[in-house]
């Protein structure tokens, strides 16, 4: 039996639900962990971060206005893709981090349960994090969550799916926008991950992923005016310092990255990269309540 | 035409305050000289009188204050939340019962009419204290885990505007959650911090669990740098809640940040008028409009704008602006020199790029720093009394045809701390709001504040909450 070439993939960007290659035309080589070439990833460059901006933006006003229950829809869908390429992930996976395929079977099963567990976030936070408040006085107070709008995300170094799905799940499942940049080192996770997104009615340009030099795309995307939060559980201490001062000057939400490198994808998360882009927003009214007495029924 | 009746003068009696010659910083529950023994002069903004001289913190002095801090908080978090309930429960008590001194004192200091510190700004201090004391032993109902544990030292600094309801906004949550902290009030109003040090040492609060220093911008830069902070809060203007962002960048320092606005508010064809002339007025006039939420941006419906704005300018004729002390004036002074020509500047910049002025006729005392109640008609959104913050009584007045319209111009703006919607339709007021990025939202009222209702801003109006289950998050490790 003779051996078949096998037909291989160019990599491509997922921004605003299309598939182009970096404007910049510049590719990177990408190897597995024993230095075998696997691929080309498109090298993007400050331009491709910008028109991915631009993207996550216009995608916001119908994202953040969709149902939760929608959301919730779409984000379970995502999960249905995800368990029906789950074999390819495992390969991608075990390719990019170097590991055993029961080793990258298990990141990617908790990959996917991560995901169907932020599914069903989607119409529980308001929930959680919001609620009438009681106030002195004849008004109806109600404070309810909001997404805050168009999130960098510099996802985790170190684990290219697991951790990848951590940090964009929770950042749609509220509402947000997103201009991801994958793993610099095991982008291809990350690019079949636009793959998936774009066959599962997640409305193009929610979700925008990037492949190439962390520092590189990071730099303008903490800079831009028209970016509301960064998440820097991709950047090392010296990078993500210098991206913190950058963040101030349009006052970003900033997700500092884990204090210990090798961050535990693990472990069962809690609320907080939901709430960490999320505003509160209370609103007052009258209540036109009839003073002290009230009713007597 | 001439009142038929004119109001009596009805002066608060400043002998209920007992100012001292001079202050020392509170440190470790003493207090004591700044270490170079500098001192500043503070000064009733209605009067320009010297009210005291209180010590000027340099950098040992910030350290020192950090260091009692870092000691105390050790006994302090370890107390069962129960015990500091009732620390905080004693605090609220001593207010109230020191509510007319403190009014008084607040009225002096800060250049706002008694009516406001004595009906708002006492009785919401009280209130936030009662609220966090109730926190204390409940941390574990929070939502924030079984066990919330505190952050360690909180550097807090608070601006001039609303200086004891401010610290109170601070401390409170800061206590209740088992931080303790260090606090810089504005070098304009030191004097309410300094008289809650008193109220501090009443209650029994154990030394080091509160430390006041006051001084300018830099000690309140040494404060939010010191390498031994844990939690950085602070309230004020928007170029140094950047700046203070970037101070702590790479720390594992915990910000928030209550930053300036721009409030849009809104008015609906189909709007209360009389009311909604109401909760304009108290939008943009009250305390002179020296507030961050202040609805500094009148939107209203093209088809009322004329009838809106007779309503509007009759009645800002009957507002009163004069002694802070006397019990009918609606308009006090400004709280600094500074301040008075900062929104002279800006009002006269608004004059220059053609939007047009009108006060009332108001005559302003001869000493003291006053600005008569302003607005500004055929305003457009590129004007600068459109865009930037005054901080100020200065209403800038535009209009809309469609509420699309109207929710366009409300958002153009880098800023998004408040808002107000005034009309009869329930349905507009919610999809409104909605489609509005600010925290606050004001629908047929404005400028109301309740310790149990979160408050802070959206986009460059600052992070994190204050008051609420929310405001509890700020002083956790969560």
């Amino acid at each position: 039996m003779s051996d078949r070439l096998s037909v291989l993939k160019t990599y491509k960007l997922y921004v605003g639900g299309k598939f182009p290659r970096s404007e910049s035309g510049r590719v990177y080589e990408v190897t597995d962990a024993k230095g075998k070439w696997l691929a080309n990833a498109p090298l993007s460059s400050r331009k491709d971060a910008r028109d991915a901006v631009v993207a996550a933006r216009k995608a916001f006003g119908g994202w953040s206005g969709a149902t939760a229950y929608n959301r919730g829809q779409i984000l379970y869908r995502i999960a249905e893709m995800l368990e029906g390429r789950r074999d390819q992930y495992v390969a991608e996976v075990a390719d990019a981090e170097g590991l055993s395929k029961s080793k990258a079977a298990a990141q990617v099963d908790a990959a996917i349960d991560r995901w169907v567990w932020y599914a069903g976030w989607t119409d529980k936070i308001a929930q959680v994090t919001g609620g009438g408040n009681p106030v002195a006085g004849p008004f109806f107070n109600l404070s309810s969550p909001e997404p805050t709008g168009v999130v960098a995300v510099l996802a985790p170094q170190e684990s290219s799916f697991l951790g990848l799905v951590s940090v964009v799940a929770p950042v749609i499942a509220t509402g947000n926008t997103a201009v991801v940049v994958a793993s610099e080192r095991s982008p291809l996770p990350a690019l079949s991950l636009g793959e998936v997104l774009a066959t599962s009615d997640l409305p193009g340009g929610v979700v925008n992923i990037l492949s190439g030099r962390t520092a590189e795309l990071a730099t303008p995307l903490a800079a831009h005016q028209d970016v509301n939060a960064i998440d820097l559980a991709g950047a090392d201490e010296t990078l993500a310092k210098e991206l913190e001062i950058a963040a101030a000057d349009n006052l970003k939400r900033v997700l500092r990255p884990q204090p210990v490198d090798g961050a535990d994808w693990s472990a069962t998360p809690g609320t907080d990269r939901m709430t960490a882009f999320l505003e509160t927003k209370t609103v007052w009214h009258p209540t036109g309540s009839l003073g002290a007495s009230g009713s007597s029924y | 035409m001439a009142p038929v009746f004119e109001y009596a003068p009805a002066p608060e009696s400043r002998a209920v305050v007992d100012i001292a010659p001079s202050y020392g910083l509170f440190i470790d529950g003493e207090f004591t000289e700044a270490a170079d023994g500098k001192v500043f002069k503070t000064v009733s903004p209605s009067t320009e009188e010297v009210l005291s001289e209180v010590a000027e913190a340099g950098e040992a002095d910030v350290d020192r204050a950090v260091r009692a801090a870092r000691k105390a908080f050790e006994k302090w978090s370890a107390l069962p939340g129960a015990e500091r309930a009732k620390y905080l429960f004693r605090i609220a008590r001593i207010i109230q019962e020191r509510s007319r001194e403190l009014a008084v004192l607040e009225t002096l200091d800060n250049g706002k009419p008694i009516r406001e510190t004595r009906d708002a700004d006492l009785p919401l201090v009280a209130a936030h204290f009662f609220y966090y004391a109730g926190w204390a032993d409940k941390l574990d109902h929070a939502g924030y885990g079984a066990d919330p544990r505190p952050l360690g030292v909180a550097g807090q600094v608070i601006p001039w505007n609303f200086p004891l309801l401010m610290l109170a906004w601070k401390i409170a949550p800061a206590l209740a959650t088992g931080n303790t902290v260090v606090l810089k009030p504005a070098e304009t109003t030191p004097l309410s911090a300094l008289f809650f040090a008193d109220i501090c040492r009443q209650a029994g609060l154990p030394k080091g669990v509160v430390n006041i220093i006051t001084g300018d911008g830099r000690a309140g830069a040494a404060l939010t740098a010191h390498p031994d902070v844990n939690k950085v809060a602070f309230t004020g203007s928007t170029a140094v809640g950047k700046e203070i962002a970037r101070t702590v960048a790479g720390t594992r320092k915990k910000l928030t940040l209550e930053l300036g606005g721009k409030g849009a508010n809104i008015v609906f064809d189909d709007a209360p008028i009389d009311q909604a002339v109401e909760g304009i007025v108290s939008g943009i006039f009250f305390n002179q409009g020296q507030v961050c939420c202040a609805g500094s941006r009148l939107l209203v419906q093209e088809s009322i704008h004329d009838e809106l704005l007779d309503s509007l300018k009759r009645r800002l004729s009957t507002l009163r602006l004069g002694d802070p002390l006397d019990k009918n004036t609606d308009i006090g002074a400004i709280n600094s020199a500074e301040q008075l020509a900062r929104i002279t500047a800006l009002a006269d910049q608004g004059e220059a790029e053609g939007a047009e002025r009108w006060s009332p006729a108001c005559e302003l005392p001869s000493t003291g720093y006053w600005f008569a109640p302003t607005l500004f008609t055929n305003v457009t959104q590129a004007h600068t009394v459109a865009r930037d913050e005054i901080f100020g009584p200065v209403l800038s007045v535009l209009t809309f045809r469609t509420p699309d319209e109207a929710v366009a111009k409300a958002n153009n703006t880098p800023y998004g701390l408040s808002a107000g919607i005034w009309t009869e339709k329930g349905s507009r007021i919610l999809a409104v709001a909605n489609k509005l990025r600010a925290g606050v939202i004001w629908s047929n009222t404005f400028n109301k504040f309740d310790p149990t209702s979160p408050f802070g801003g959206y986009k460059e109006s600052g992070f994190g909450r204050e008051g609420g289950r929310h405001g509890l998050e700020a002083y956790l490790d969560v």
